[in-house]
């Protein structure tokens, strides 16, 4: 490992998963698989318990803010792991000389999320640091919510069979293009918005119709490309996906063209990756297509039984090549 | 998406590869000496769809992996400089030197910074008047002009605090380099963009000195298997010669206005490449009415550097006598997250791209 914490680790691909594996996960007996959120068995009752942290810069950008961007995730972690998300716990960390009215936009932000995604923000903390001492504001949520009933395998992936089928809700990478653009050092322009989204009813549309849905993960930072591998390495299976049925609008394309970035590798912040049972793909995608956040939804590769957890991707053109974690950020190309 | 799609479809590219196979009369390997290729060859899953005697092997075209270590500790000593920003493209920061990298000093606090291109790193300096600002200029033909343009406009607004390092190549020396170093080759996917540049008619000493045919291709797949076919057409007819494949983007003469910026502004120098050792006239300096911009000129720097590991072929693997597989780093400890050689940098170094598109049988 490097002997300082670089950019790299933050990325949510190799590095970051070395660092927490290596400095977190032992100190802390954290047990194996680390999912989305926390299942916590007490007395009769099953909750999910889970928390994220926002850095973004900009902290306005097309599509959102930190403060939507906060409620989301947190629903998000809490959905997929297949709970319904009920409460949630926001911090603040803010840079003197933050301007109140943008503190107060984000929080309206984060009020009017939390209604449509119907979860309560209920309790939280402010600290306010010296200026330079932290880049504007971050925030911090914790979220709960009440597992449904007989769903804790759903984050584990143990129900996973080769043969079982891959889909996506939608077209990857805008997030992070919405955030690139909206910085002014691009030197481009899009009309891409972030996909930042609370996906809560959607996933509970999906579980309520079928039953054959066997893992479900939100596909964020290190893109689809982390949470293929991630899964691949917890079922000890092998991945095919098929590049072609990859949604990836055309701005977004031409933007990883121009840039030499690979959508795969791109943050999201509205989309989910279902695991459904073979023959019931069809069935869920059309399910999703009824719901705006999933009206693009398709079904993108299957498990296939391969003891080298390989994720392999079927090109556009017919050959075949490997899709790995991505390693750190993604760097414009020189030329 | 136009320009794309048609360059990626399937039914296209399947006649290519039929063609391909039809063509084949015996073994035939061609080397790509540009990142851009070695990268979209790999992501597309190339070899995977050529014959088992067309072997597709790298040359020096990625920027980044052919930057030698001092280049990299000298750009690490100036970025211990108290009054220095050091900008430079992102690639770089990733490379060991001989001790440390960009990205290790960035870390530990040296003033590193990512810039798109020069005309960033001269706004840096027109924000920052009280620091030196350094550009680490990297890359061939194809970025060198940019770096000429900014340094037209840093004379002309007389900034004073802009300054280059320099470590930009010209690619025909090196494919010169490596004809002579001994790689078994049997012609040449000429790099598409910096054709688009200088001219297809840079390649032309290929066929007539050395007998090899050479394409300059685009790079999407299809670019690529035409080439391909291409090459193997001329082998087979022993009738070497440079032809433009990427003709949407590529003529005979190249882009005057850019031939012009950049003699203007650069002469050729003997540079050191890693793998290749130095060659003559392969390196740009700036001629005398920009040397104020000079950094080695203005501030000289020594630096004392050790050879790269014993058992990395980084060398090797640019001269194209190996590939990354023959590497005995390759995958073991050398990976992208802890390189060990330039080749496992930049998203087009050869051993990036192979270890992170394996291609799967």
């Amino acid at each position: 490992m490097n002997d300082f914490i670089s950019l790299n680790h933050g990325s949510g691909g190799k590095l970051t998963h070395e660092l927490i594996e290596k400095v977190f996960v032992k100190r802390f007996s954290m047990s194996e698989p680390l999912t989305d959120s926390f299942i916590i068995k007490e007395s009769g009752s099953t909750l999910a318990f889970t928390t994220d942290s926002y850095v973004v810069d900009p902290l306005f950008f097309p599509g959102g803010n930190i403060g939507k961007l906060a409620i989301c995730g947190t629903v998000n972690d809490l959905a997929v792991s297949g709970a319904d998300p009920m409460y949630i716990a926001a911090s603040f960390i803010i840079e003197e000389g933050f301007p109140i009215d943008d503190l107060v936009l984000i929080a309206d932000s984060m009020a009017e999320e939390a209604a449509k995604a119907g979860v309560k923000i209920v309790t939280g903390d402010t600290k306010v640091v010296d200026k330079g001492k932290c880049d504007k504001l971050f925030i911090t949520t914790s979220g709960t919510g009440i597992l449904r009933p007989d769903m804790d395998y759903i984050s584990t992936g143990k129900m996973i069979k080769p043969g079982d089928k891959l889909i996506i809700n939608g077209p990857l990478g805008n997030h992070a293009i919405a955030i690139l653009g909206a910085r002014n050092n691009m030197a481009f322009r899009t009309t891409v918005t972030s996909d930042c989204a609370s996906l809560n009813h959607l996933i509970h549309k999906a579980l309520q119709s079928c039953k054959e849905i066997l893992f479900m993960r939100d596909v964020t930072r290190g893109g689809l490309a982390t949470v293929l591998n991630e899964l691949a390495g917890m079922i000890k299976c092998g991945i095919m996906v098929t590049e072609a049925s990859i949604p990836v609008d055309d701005q977004v394309r031409g933007l990883c063209e121009m840039l030499g970035f690979d959508p795969l590798f791109l943050a999201n912040e509205g989309k989910v990756l279902m695991v459904v049972s073979a023959g019931e793909e069809n069935k869920v995608v059309e399910i999703l297509k009824s719901d705006p956040l999933g009206s693009y939804s398709e079904v993108i590769g299957e498990i296939i039984a391969d003891k080298r957890e390989l994720v392999v991707l079927n090109t556009s053109v017919g050959g075949k090549r490997i899709i790995d974690m991505p390693a750190g950020i993604q760097l414009p190309r020189i030329c | 998406m136009k320009y794309i799609d048609e360059f990626r479809n399937k039914d296209f590219v399947t006649k290519l590869v039929d063609l391909i196979y039809r063509s084949v009369i015996h073994n035939y390997t061609f080397m790509e000496v540009c990142g851009g290729h070695t990268s979209a060859i790999q992501r597309f899953g190339i070899p995977s769809l050529l014959p088992e005697n067309v072997r597709l092997i790298s040359g020096p075209g990625c920027p980044v992996c052919v930057t030698g270590t001092d280049f990299i500790d000298k750009a690490i000593a100036y970025s211990k400089m108290e009054d220095v920003i050091i900008t430079t493209y992102g690639d770089l920061i990733k490379v060991p030197g001989s001790s440390s990298s960009l990205e290790k000093e960035k870390a530990a606090g040296a003033n590193i910074r990512i810039v798109l291109s020069g005309l960033d790193a001269l706004e840096f300096a027109r924000l920052n008047a009280a620091k030196k600002i350094i550009f680490l200029g990297i890359g061939f033909e194809t970025t060198a002009p940019g770096t000429a343009v900014t340094i037209k406009l840093a004379a002309k607004e007389n900034i004073g605090n802009f300054f280059l390092f320099s470590a930009h190549k010209l690619m025909p020396p090196a494919m010169e380099a490596i004809i002579k170093n001994g790689a078994s080759l049997d012609g040449f996917i000429c790099p598409g963009h910096v054709a688009a540049i200088t001219g297809s008619s840079i390649f032309d000493f290929i066929p007539e000195r050395y007998n090899l045919g050479c394409v300059v291709t685009g790079f999407e797949p299809a670019d690529i298997l035409l080439s391909i076919l291409m090459l193997i057409k001329m082998v087979n007819q022993n009738t070497p010669k440079v032809e433009i494949q990427y003709n949407r983007a590529v003529t005979l003469c190249g882009n005057l206005i850019a031939q012009r910026c950049l003699s203007e502004v650069f002469e050729s120098c003997d540079a050191s490449w890693r793998g290749l050792g130095v060659i003559p006239l392969s390196g740009l300096k700036l001629r005398k009415d920009f040397e104020r911009f000079d950094i080695e000129n203005i501030l000289p720097i020594k630096i004392v550097f050790k050879e790269d590991n014993e058992l990395c072929i980084c060398g090797e693997i640019l001269r194209g006598l190996k590939t990354p597989e023959d590497c005995p780093l390759f995958s073991e400890i050398c990976f992208p997250e802890n390189p060990l050689g330039a080749c496992m940098v930049s998203n087009e170094g050869a051993c990036n791209s192979w270890y992170k598109y394996r291609f799967v049988k």
